[in-house]
């Protein structure tokens, strides 16, 4: 009998907080990622992105205040991730999902925004095969397969033939792989050699060694964020690599911030693919990396674009609806959506809902005493090849 | 090819040598004290912000950081030792795991919330960075360095152990604690000193690994598992164990990566088994 009466006042507490919750006007936006652990800065730096955006915004949206609820997934969790999800829709009254810097967290809260119906923005997981999990999911950060196989036609383009790909042995690495493979040898060249270092890998020597036995004009390398890029440039300035010989191109977290401060001058005349940097020469970039060092004190990454440009998609997109958050009414007004970004321009592609964007190919530079990614280079309106290539 | 091989074997000498420097301590308090202290890579990440902070903030140059990283470890593993392990020396192992751990976790936490989650960029004195030319070999300047300087240290160590008195001392309570009580040594003052020595070593470690791994409040618990392997294969207590299996470790590694990339960092581990499986108490061991 006592358990019976528990639950009926359990149901009635529950009823009544989301009864309250749709009461007050409030949109409650679940952020699932990952806020601890070895991923916590990428997390911090979208959580920065997002922080910004409503700073600059106001945190109200066609007359409903926007709540933001933070869920920490502390790193590679899927279960975590889902559960996560999951308890900011149905505990907190959630009815927007974003966040999921990690592919294994995106898919599992996939499924989850798939059966609840519910508007999922994914801001940084880039395997392309995320966005078809759910039909009401978007996304507004990259893809490894855009990126690596504009860049390996790039290359051919360039003048390299003969190349040796080293990547990380783990889902994006592949891609990666595989995605510059496609694109350099379409385009004509040849794959003289490839190894995959293992994903906790700590010194590169002997992997950057053999890719110089082999001889290769160019070395493609695929690297996440992390400690890992500065010492694989270490390595290719130490084992004697010559960079006006052989091309070192690689995804943009190559040469990323961190990573050109611990490398020095080891780095330069690296080339590297990527849709954001804070270098972009715009004024709206200028403006925003303005007000993000005002705030935050550092400069922003592809990160805290991708944790901007989630939040600009949100509220677009509710003002589309005029403030009304039923997951088909949001994809709607987010498919075909086009905007000027930190970027450039990029647009939400109305068939596979994933992000469509320039691919800038940029060189290591010494600017004014400082190491930067200077573009030299792009490639515009690029789609996503994986999903252009399924079987519709 | 044969240049290629000796200056990729190189590497792995110095990685070997960093990873030594990092493990010396632990081998040598898990042999003498019997406290299993999970907490030891918490003094080398230690070690490596405090040279950070030196040279970022306050200008310092790299070498002058090095003694100081020695002893900012040295001291918080005293006060540690003294408000928090001494009351567990003789627990159960779980009950020291569970201890340490647990500091592990809170260090990573206090050293994100300190000094974010970024990763520590160090930029190291124009005569420590680039490489040479001996022979065909092209050797890089730092690993020379790293060599050099944890060879010293070595041969300090090893110096103080057998030529000393507070050496002698140590090695009785590591041979046999009971007899040494019983002769009237201060094996509890004995434990101290090493305990804080091993630590300052372990954050002279951490400070030296800027460069070549990075620094990011996750190292404590990152390089526990390497440093654990060294000291499991090595034997509790051994200098000369550790060094051994330190450099094993090292060029297995790096040989592994350069012929095998595709198992390359799996090598290590099958190094371990087959070693343990051999020699269940470690290459220089013994059975307690």
């Amino acid at each position: 009998m006592r358990r019976i009466a528990t639950a009926l006042a359990c149901f009635a507490a529950a009823l009544i907080a989301a009864a309250s919750a749709h009461a007050q006007g409030t949109v409650k936006i679940g952020v699932v990622m990952s806020y601890s652990g070895q991923f916590a800065d990428p997390g911090a730096q979208i959580d920065n992105g997002i922080k910004l955006y409503m700073k600059q915004n106001g945190d109200t949206v066609a007359g409903k205040k926007l709540e933001i609820i933070r869920k920490d997934s502390g790193g590679i969790a899927p279960d975590v991730a889902k559960r996560l999800s999951q308890e900011v829709i149905v505990r907190d009254g959630a009815t927007i999902i974003a966040g999921y810097d990690l592919t294994p967290n995106a898919l599992a809260a996939a499924d989850v925004s798939a059966q609840a119906k519910t508007f999922m923005v994914n801001m940084n997981a880039a395997t392309s095969v995320i966005t078809t999990k759910s039909p009401y999911m978007a996304r507004t950060s990259f893809t490894v397969w855009a990126v690596n196989e504009a860049l390996g036609a790039w290359a051919y383009k360039n003048g390299v033939r003969k190349v040796y790909t080293l990547v990380s042995d783990f889902g994006p690495g592949h891609d990666g792989e595989a995605a510059f493979t496609r694109g350099f040898k379409e385009a004509g060249g040849e794959i003289i050699g490839s190894a995959r270092y293992p994903v906790a890998n700590i010194d590169f020597t002997a992997f950057v060694q053999r890719a110089k036995d082999s001889n290769p004009d160019g070395i493609y390398i695929w690297v996440p964020g992390g400690p890992q890029p500065a010492a694989i440039g270490k390595a290719i300035a130490e084992r004697g690599i010559d960079k006006s010989k052989v091309k070192i191109m690689g995804q943009g977290e190559l040469t990323y911030e961190d990573a050109l401060k611990s490398m020095g001058d080891a780095g330069l005349g690296l080339i590297t693919a990527f849709h954001y940097d804070f270098n972009h020469q715009s004024a709206k970039n200028k403006a925003f990396v303005a007000a993000y060092n005002a705030d935050f004190k550092r400069n922003p990454d592809m990160f805290s674009v991708g944790g901007y440009d989630g939040m600009h998609l949100i509220y677009e997109a509710l003002k589309k609806t005029n403030g009304n958050t039923d997951g088909e009414a949001l994809i709607a007004a987010a498919k075909g959506m086009k905007w000027e970004s930190p970027r450039g321009p990029m647009m939400i592609d109305p068939e596979t809902r994933d992000v469509v964007e320039t691919v800038y190919i940029r060189r290591v530079e010494k600017v004014g005493g400082q190491l930067l990614n200077v573009e030299f280079d792009k490639i515009e309106d690029v789609k996503d090849p994986w999903k252009a290539r399924q079987p519709k | 090819m044969m240049t290629s091989v000796l200056g990729v074997l190189f590497d792995g000498f110095a990685y070997g040598m960093l990873l030594f420097l990092l493990s010396v301590g632990l081998s040598v308090t898990l042999g003498m004290m019997n406290f299993v202290n999970l907490a030891h890579c918490t003094f080398g990440m230690i070690g490596g912000y405090v040279t950070v902070t030196l040279m970022n903030a306050a200008g310092w140059p790299f070498l002058a950081t090095l003694p100081v990283a020695f002893v900012a470890a040295a001291v918080i593993s005293v006060v540690f030792e003294r408000t928090m392990f001494r009351r567990l020396y003789r627990s159960s192992d779980l009950d020291q795991c569970l201890l340490t751990i647990g500091l592990v976790f809170v260090s990573v936490a206090v050293a994100a919330y300190v000094y974010g989650t970024i990763q520590q960029p160090v930029s190291l004195p124009n005569y420590l960075r680039g490489s040479v030319h001996v022979g065909g070999l092209t050797l890089g300047v730092y690993r020379i360095f790293l060599i050099v300087f944890a060879l010293v240290v070595t041969g300090a160590l090893v110096a103080a152990l057998e030529f000393t008195r507070f050496g002698a001392q140590v090695r009785a309570a590591v041979d046999n604690q009971r007899m040494a009580r019983g002769l009237g040594i201060n094996v509890d003052s004995a434990f101290a000193v090493t305990f804080a020595l091993g630590s300052g070593l372990a954050g002279l470690g951490g400070a030296l690994a800027i460069d070549i791994v990075g620094l990011d409040p996750s190292f404590a618990l990152a390089y526990l598992v390497y440093v654990l392997i060294v000291v499991a294969v090595g034997g509790l207590g051994s200098i000369g164990g550790t060094f051994a299996a330190a450099m094993l470790l090292g060029i297995s590694d790096m040989a592994g990566k350069y012929y095998f990339p595709a198992i390359g960092s799996f090598l290590i581990y099958l190094v371990m088994l087959s070693l343990l499986m051999w020699r269940p108490a470690g290459i220089f061991g013994r059975r307690t």
